[in-house]
C-alpha cells in the first residue's frame, strides 16, 4: 500500500534508480518522483502516524501535524520545481545527490522522534555536500570539505545533547524541548548551525556561492528551513532566539552591500531571512510562529528564484560577479523579469509574496512592545530591498554593459523560473490559501492601507538613497576581493591549531628520541653486552684454569670470547643452546 | 559574447529618452508617496508610525548609513585579495 511509505521515502529509493534512465525518460523519472511522493504524502490522514520499533526504540517516521505538513508540501514543491530546473545538467550524481538531499529533509521533517531525525538531519549534511563537490573545482571541493567539517561539528553536539536529553527524560519524542539544561543547550546550538546563527554561520557563505547552479538552489532551500522548522518545533518562545534573529537580519546586509560575488550576496541575504524566522519564533506567539513558518514557505520560493535567475546567468556567461556583469536584460530579458519578480518578493512589496509573512513577524514584535527589536527588523527590511531587491538585478541585468551578448536561459529553467516567480505572485496577491495552512488559525489582514503605504514608503526611499548614491558615486564600487568573515578564525585558527598539534608531537618525538637514542638505549646496550661477557668470562675462566689452561693461551681464550659475544659472532649452535636454557629455566622457575 | 557594435540594434534603455522617462516615473511614485502620506488613515501600533512621512525618511537614512558603514567601516576592515586564503 502506497500510502504506508515514510514520506521521504519515495525520493531516497527513487534516487538509486536515476542513472538507469536515458534521456526524456529521465527527465520524466526526474520530475515524477517528487509527485508521487506528493500523492503519498496527501494520502496521509493529518494526525494519523508511521512508526517502527528498532532496537528497543519506537521510532516515528512520520508524524503528520499542520506544522511538518507545512514544511512537507513546500518541500515537495520546490523539489520538483528544483528538478525541472536542473533537468539540462546532465549529472547523475547532481541529480541522485538532490533527490536524497530532499528526502532527508522531507525525513527530518517528518520525523516524531530525536533518534529517526537525527539520522535525517545527518543525510542532509552528506548528500548536500555532493551538490558542492559536483562544481568540480577547487575551491569548491574544499570548500565542502569545510562545509562537511563543519556541520559534523555541529551533528556531534546536537548527537551529544539528544543523548543526555534521552537519558533525562526517558523519551525519545521530538516535541517541545526549552531551554533548560545542558543537554537542551546542545540540541540548540546543533539546530542553531545549520540556522546559521550569528558567528556559526560561516559555512553558508563559504559553500552555497561554490555548489554547482541548481545545487545552489537546492541548497538554499533545506538545510536552513528544516534547522527552522526543528527550532519551531523544539524551542517555540526561547526568548534569547529574539535577539539571535534580529542580530541575523541585520549584520549581513552590510556584508551584502560590499560583496561581489551575486551568489554570495544571495547567501548573506538568505541568513537575514532566516533571521526574521527565528526571531519570529523566539517572540513565540501564534502570530509570530504563524509569520516565521509562512516566511521559511515564501523564502523557499523567493530566494530558490533568486539563486535560480543567477545561476542561469552563470550557465549562460560563466560569470557571477556583479565587476563581470551587466547589460543582460538586453539578451535574457525573461531571466531578467523573473530575478525582478524574486527581487520584489524578498524585498516585501505589496502584491508579492514577503509582503504577506514578514509583516506578521514585524507585527508580532510590535505587540509584544519590543522596541528596539522592531526597529532592527525594520532597518533589515530596508537594507534587504537595497541589497537583495536592487544590487542583484541592476548589477546583473542593467549597470554598465561590458558587452556580454548571450542566449536567454533554456526552456527548463525559464519555466520553472516562470512557475516560482507565478506562485511568488499568486501568495502575494492572493495570502487566503497559505494562510489556511498555517499552524494556528490566522487572524491577520496583510492589506490595510496603512501598511501598504508605509512599506511602499519606506522600499521605495531606500531605492532612491541607492540610485542617489549611484548617481554621485559614493555607492562602493564592486572590486575583485575577498571580505573577510567569521570564517577567518576557524581557518586561521584550525591552522594554527594543527601547527600547534604538529609543534607538540615533534617536540615530544625530538625529546623522547634523543632520551632513547642517545640516553637510555646505548646504556642498555652496553650493559646488556658487556655484562654478559663479563659473565661468560667469570665461567669460563674458572672452567678453563680447573682445566689447566693458563699463561699466554689463557689470555688469548679470554680475549676471543670477549671480542666474540661483543661482535655477536659466537656459533649459532651455542646461541641456539644459551637460549633453550634460558627458556628450561623459565619453564621451571614458572611452574 | 561579441562586443557591441554599430550595427547592433537599439535596446530599451540604450535610449536616453527611456531612461529619462523612467526617471520622471520614479520620481513622480516618491511624489506620490509622500503626499499621500498625509491623506490616508494610519493604523499604528506604535507612536512614531503615525509621524509624517516617517517610513521614507527612515527607509533613506537606513539605506544611506548602511552603504556608508559598509562602505567606510567595513570594508576597510574586512577587504583582502582573492587569493588571500590559498597561500
Amino acid at each position: 500500500m502506497i500510502s504506508s511509505l515514510p514520506p521521504g521515502a519515495i525520493l531516497i529509493l527513487g534516487s538509486l534508480l536515476v542513472p538507469l534512465f536515458r534521456g526524456k525518460w529521465k527527465s520524466f523519472y526526474l520530475l515524477a518522483l517528487p509527485a508521487l511522493s506528493f500523492l503519498n504524502l496527501v494520502y496521509w490522514d493529518a494526525g494519523q502516524s508511521l512508526a517502527v520499533n528498532f532496537l528497543g526504540y519506537h521510532l516515528v517516521l512520520a508524524r503528520l501535524d499542520r506544522l511538518s505538513l507545512l514544511f512537507g508540501y513546500i518541500f515537495h514543491l520546490i523539489s520538483f520545481l528544483g528538478l525541472l530546473y536542473a533537468l539540462n545538467i546532465q549529472n547523475d550524481l547532481e541529480h541522485s545527490a538532490a533527490l536524497v538531499y530532499a528526502g532527508s529533509a522531507l525525513g527530518a521533517v517528518f520525523a516524531g522522534d530525536l533518534i529517526s531525525f537525527f539520522l535525517f538531519w545527518e543525510m542532509l549534511t552528506v548528500s548536500s555536500v555532493f551538490l558542492i563537490w559536483s562544481r568540480g573545482t577547487i575551491k569548491s571541493i574544499y570548500s565542502g570539505f569545510r562545509y562537511l567539517l563543519v556541520h559534523a561539528a555541529g551533528g556531534l553536539c546536537l548527537l551529544a545533547g539528544i543523548v543526555i536529553h534521552v537519558t533525562k527524560t526517558g523519551s525519545i519524542a521530538f516535541s517541545y524541548i526549552g531551554l533548560n539544561d545542558l543537554g537542551s543547550l546542545l540540541i540548540f546550538l546543533g539546530f542553531g548551525l545549520n540556522c546559521a546563527w550569528p558567528l556559526l554561520h560561516p559555512w553558508l557563505t563559504d559553500s552555497y556561492p561554490e555548489a554547482t547552479i541548481p545545487g545552489a538552489v537546492f541548497l538554499s532551500a533545506f538545510t536552513t528551513k528544516t534547522a527552522v522548522y526543528a527550532l519551531a518545533r523544539g524551542f517555540p518562545g526561547t526568548s534569547i532566539l529574539i535577539w539571535i534573529g534580529a542580530v541575523m537580519t541585520c549584520f549581513p546586509i552590510f556584508y551584502a552591500v560590499i560583496e561581489n560575488d551575486l551568489r554570495r550576496v544571495l547567501s548573506y541575504s538568505l541568513i537575514n531571512q532566516v533571521g526574521f524566522m527565528v526571531c519570529g519564533i523566539g517572540i513565540g506567539t501564534e502570530l509570530a510562529i504563524n509569520g516565521a513558518v509562512s516566511h521559511a514557505f515564501n523564502d523557499i520560493l523567493f530566494k530558490a528564484l533568486l539563486f535560480m535567475s543567477i545561476g542561469a546567468v552563470m550557465y549562460r556567461t560563466g560569470r557571477v560577479n556583479a565587476t563581470d556583469l551587466g547589460g543582460l536584460y538586453k539578451t535574457m530579458p525573461l531571466t531578467c523579469i523573473f530575478c525582478m519578480v524574486g527581487a520584489a518578493s524578498i524585498s516585501a512589496f505589496p502584491l508579492f509574496s514577503g509582503f504577506v509573512s514578514k509583516s506578521m513577524v514585524m507585527e508580532a514584535a510590535a505587540d509584544g512592545n519590543m522596541r528596539l527589536i522592531w526597529f532592527m527588523l525594520l532597518f533589515a527590511s530596508a537594507g534587504v530591498f537595497h541589497h537583495a531587491g536592487i544590487k542583484i538585478p541592476f548589477f546583473a541585468f542593467f549597470s554598465h554593459d561590458p558587452g556580454i551578448r548571450t542566449k536567454e536561459a533554456p526552456w527548463n529553467m525559464l519555466l520553472a523560473m516562470g512557475i516560482t516567480a507565478g506562485l511568488c505572485v499568486f501568495i502575494g496577491s492572493v495570502p487566503g490559501p497559505l494562510y489556511s495552512l498555517l499552524p494556528y488559525p490566522v487572524n491577520y489582514t496583510p492589506y490595510t492601507t496603512s501598511h501598504v503605504l508605509g512599506q511602499t514608503q519606506l522600499l521605495f526611499f531606500s531605492s532612491l538613497a541607492f540610485t542617489l548614491l549611484i548617481l554621485s558615486g559614493i555607492y562602493p564600487s564592486e572590486i575583485r576581493a575577498i571580505n573577510l568573515d567569521f570564517d577567518w578564525v576557524y581557518r586561521k585558527g584550525s591552522a594554527l591549531f594543527v601547527r600547534c598539534v604538529i609543534w607538540f608531537f615533534d617536540t615530544l618525538r625530538n625529546c623522547s628520541g634523543g632520551v632513547l637514542s642517545r640516553g637510555i638505549l646505548p646504556v642498555l646496550n652496553q650493559v646488556g653486552k658487556d655484562g654478559l661477557a663479563r659473565a661468560a668470562l667469570l665461567f669460563m675462566v674458572t672452567y678453563w684454569m680447573l682445566t689447566g689452561t693458563r699463561g699466554k693461551r689463557l689470555e688469548m681464550k679470554k680475549t676471543k670470547l670477549y671480542n666474540d659475544i661483543m661482535k655477536g659472532t659466537l656459533p649459532i649452535g651455542l646461541g641456539a643452546g644459551l637460549a633453550a636454557l634460558f627458556i628450561s629455566v623459565l619453564f621451571f622457575l614458572t611452574r | 559574447m561579441a562586443k557591441p557594435t554599430n550595427k547592433e540594434k537599439h535596446y530599451l534603455f540604450d535610449n536616453p529618452r527611456n531612461v529619462k522617462l523612467l526617471f520622471r516615473i520614479y520620481y513622480s511614485c516618491l511624489l506620490l508617496l509622500l503626499v499621500l502620506d498625509f491623506f490616508l488613515h494610519k493604523h499604528a501600533i506604535f507612536g512614531w508610525e503615525r509621524w509624517p512621512e516617517f517610513y521614507a525618511v527612515f527607509g533613506f537614512v537606513a539605506c544611506v548609513a548602511l552603504v556608508l558603514a559598509a562602505k567606510y567601516i567595513l570594508r576597510p576592515m574586512v577587504k583582502r585579495r582573492e587569493n588571500y586564503y590559498d597561500k
